[in-house]
């Protein structure tokens, strides 16, 4: 069963189309440009979430919690030696005590920077590949060498993040599938309301022996270009309006908002939405038109 | 001369009401004329929309072509239609389409190459005297004229069966001659021509056309061997 959009001028002519408010194109307008923005979410989430999985997997903070501080230094020291002679380790980072005074001042204040409080080494190692085996063999010769540790994952803390973008990058996927099905819905609500308003043309037609496939073209037709044009029209308003709340965001210098960002892949995937679209629109169409041709003669 | 058109004890019913055509049999023969009368309500546009496939009966038998068009799947109709040619009463003229277009319908519909119509469609224009009005849409043109565009749409498809419903009721009496001419033309060359009229005037114009009656849904002469004016024993002719 092909699906044919192109048609002679003449076929063109045979539904009235003076009669059409086109308000089909506005609708789809409308349509399009919310499923755009809500594909921009899902992608820019997916685009961040994937970033932040990146940035963190392999990322581990050792803390020597040591109330002692001779035994918290020596521990540490041997941690270090310990983390430097692994070829897993890329990159071993022991936090200063002024760093560190820093973290707390939120919650100390100055205190924090008091060189007799007991507060924990810290000590920054990044993985090349930050698999779960690495990370319990890491944990294992850091635990040899200085019981008083603690391996903390970066992924582990960040859980949440990572868990809540990718619910909104689903959530995304999951609009992007409703819209389309509206989209069927009101092209299938239009088709019949097209062959209501052309049935004395449809009656002739079949009268003078046209096929039901070539009355379903009439409408496939209409309804692909009101799809279409409106579609685009949609896509580019939400493609400007996701352009400039990217523009917003990289203003705000965060580096989790900074990762929505969309690469020029995603930015083609939104420009192929409206086409993806008419086709969708085209088969409604077609379904639609032909469902309601078989009940009459 | 083969049969073209069959129909046996077939009847017509709307809804649940009375049956609009009872008991009608006949055979039409290919290549013949025949005028269907009979008063208004007598069931003449119900037996032509059995004829041109519009609807199906609700009993009887009926045969087109050689085939039974009762039980023929759906999806065969557009290609019976094709070699059925339909004058309506009420026109049903596309408004949208200039004359020339709404001509030219039937054999857009089967797909004749564009290249391939105009001749054809301007010949029926000129034919039919509209030479002038290409571009006229049907609300532009009086009911003559859109009642002659209905007649060249029904006939440039050269259909193998035309089917007329008072073909003539909106024209002077110099135009329903010349249309009657253009169906005579068009049965000399083969076509089968069923036209259903009140206009008794137009039924002696056509030698050797049947006639057919209906009343109250009911054919009283179903050979359609009665001529109009009758004939005397011994001069009808095959049609």
């Amino acid at each position: 069963m092909s699906v044919r959009l192109i048609t002679s001028a003449a076929d063109r002519r045979l539904l009235d189309e003076s009669r059409g408010t086109r308000a089909m194109t506005w609708i789809m307008a409308i349509m399009l440009f919310l499923t755009v923005l809500a594909a921009a979410l899902g992608l820019g989430t997916l685009s961040a979430a994937s970033l932040l999985d990146h940035q963190l997997a392999g990322r581990l903070t050792v803390q020597i919690v040591e109330p002692v501080d001779r035994a918290r230094e020596a521990q540490t020291a041997a941690a270090l030696a310990a983390l430097r002679q692994m070829p897993q380790v890329t990159k071993v980072h022991q936090v200063d005590r002024a760093q560190l005074a820093e973290l707390l001042r939120p919650w100390l204040g100055a205190d924090g920077a008091d060189p007799d409080l007991p507060v924990p080494a810290m000590i920054d190692v990044d993985l090349g590949v930050g698999t779960d085996a690495t990370v319990a063999r890491v944990t294992r010769a850091v635990l040899a060498v200085a019981p008083a540790a603690r391996v903390d994952r970066h992924e582990a803390w960040m859980s949440p993040v990572s868990n809540f973008m990718n619910m909104v990058t689903w959530l995304s996927a999951g609009l992007v599938v409703l819209m389309a099905a509206a989209t069927s819905a009101v092209v299938l609500l239009a088709a019949r309301a097209g062959l209501e308003s052309h049935r004395d043309t449809i009656e002739v037609l079949h009268m003078l022996g046209s096929t039901d496939v070539q009355v379903a073209r009439l409408f496939q037709r209409r309804i692909a270009l009101d799809t279409l044009f409106g579609g685009i029209l949609g896509t580019a308003f939400a493609m400007g309006t996701v352009a400039l709340v990217g523009l917003q965001l990289a203003a705000l210098g965060s580096d989790l908002l900074g990762g929505l960002t969309l690469s020029s892949r995603d930015w083609l995937l939104l420009g192929l939405l409206p086409i993806s679209f008419a086709l969708l629109a085209t088969w409604a169409a077609r379904f639609a038109v032909l469902g309601a041709l078989s009940r009459i003669l | 001369m083969a049969n073209i058109v069959q129909f046996e004890n077939v009847g017509l019913r709307y809804g649940s009401g009375q049956e609009t055509l009872s008991d009608v049999s006949f055979t039409l023969s290919t290549g013949s004329f025949y005028f269907l009368t009979g008063a208004s309500g007598a069931g003449k546009t119900s037996l032509l929309k059995l004829l041109y496939l519009s609807q199906r009966p609700s009993r009887g038998l009926i045969r087109l072509f050689g085939e039974d068009a009762v039980t023929l799947p759906r999806k065969r109709l557009p290609g019976f239609r094709r070699r059925i040619g339909v004058v309506f009463q009420d026109f049903r003229l596309l408004p949208h389409l200039s004359a020339y277009d709404n001509i030219a319908l039937p054999l857009r519909v089967s797909g004749v190459p564009e290249s391939d119509v105009e001749a054809p469609v301007r010949e029926m224009l000129a034919w039919v005297g509209l030479s002038d009005r290409v571009e006229a849409k049907p609300p532009t043109l009086s009911g003559g004229e859109q009642q002659r565009v209905a007649i060249a749409r029904a006939v440039i498809g050269r259909p193998e069966i035309l089917v007329a419903d008072e073909p003539t009721g909106n024209v002077d009496p110099d135009m329903a001659e010349r249309l009657l001419h253009l169906f005579d033309s068009l049965n000399r060359l083969g076509t089968t021509v069923v036209v259903a009229t009140h206009d008794f005037h137009l039924l002696g114009r056509i030698p050797n056309a049947h006639m057919m009656r209906l009343d109250k849904g009911r054919l009283l002469d179903p050979t359609g061997s009665l001529r109009f004016p009758p004939v005397k024993p011994g001069q009808e002719s095959d049609a």
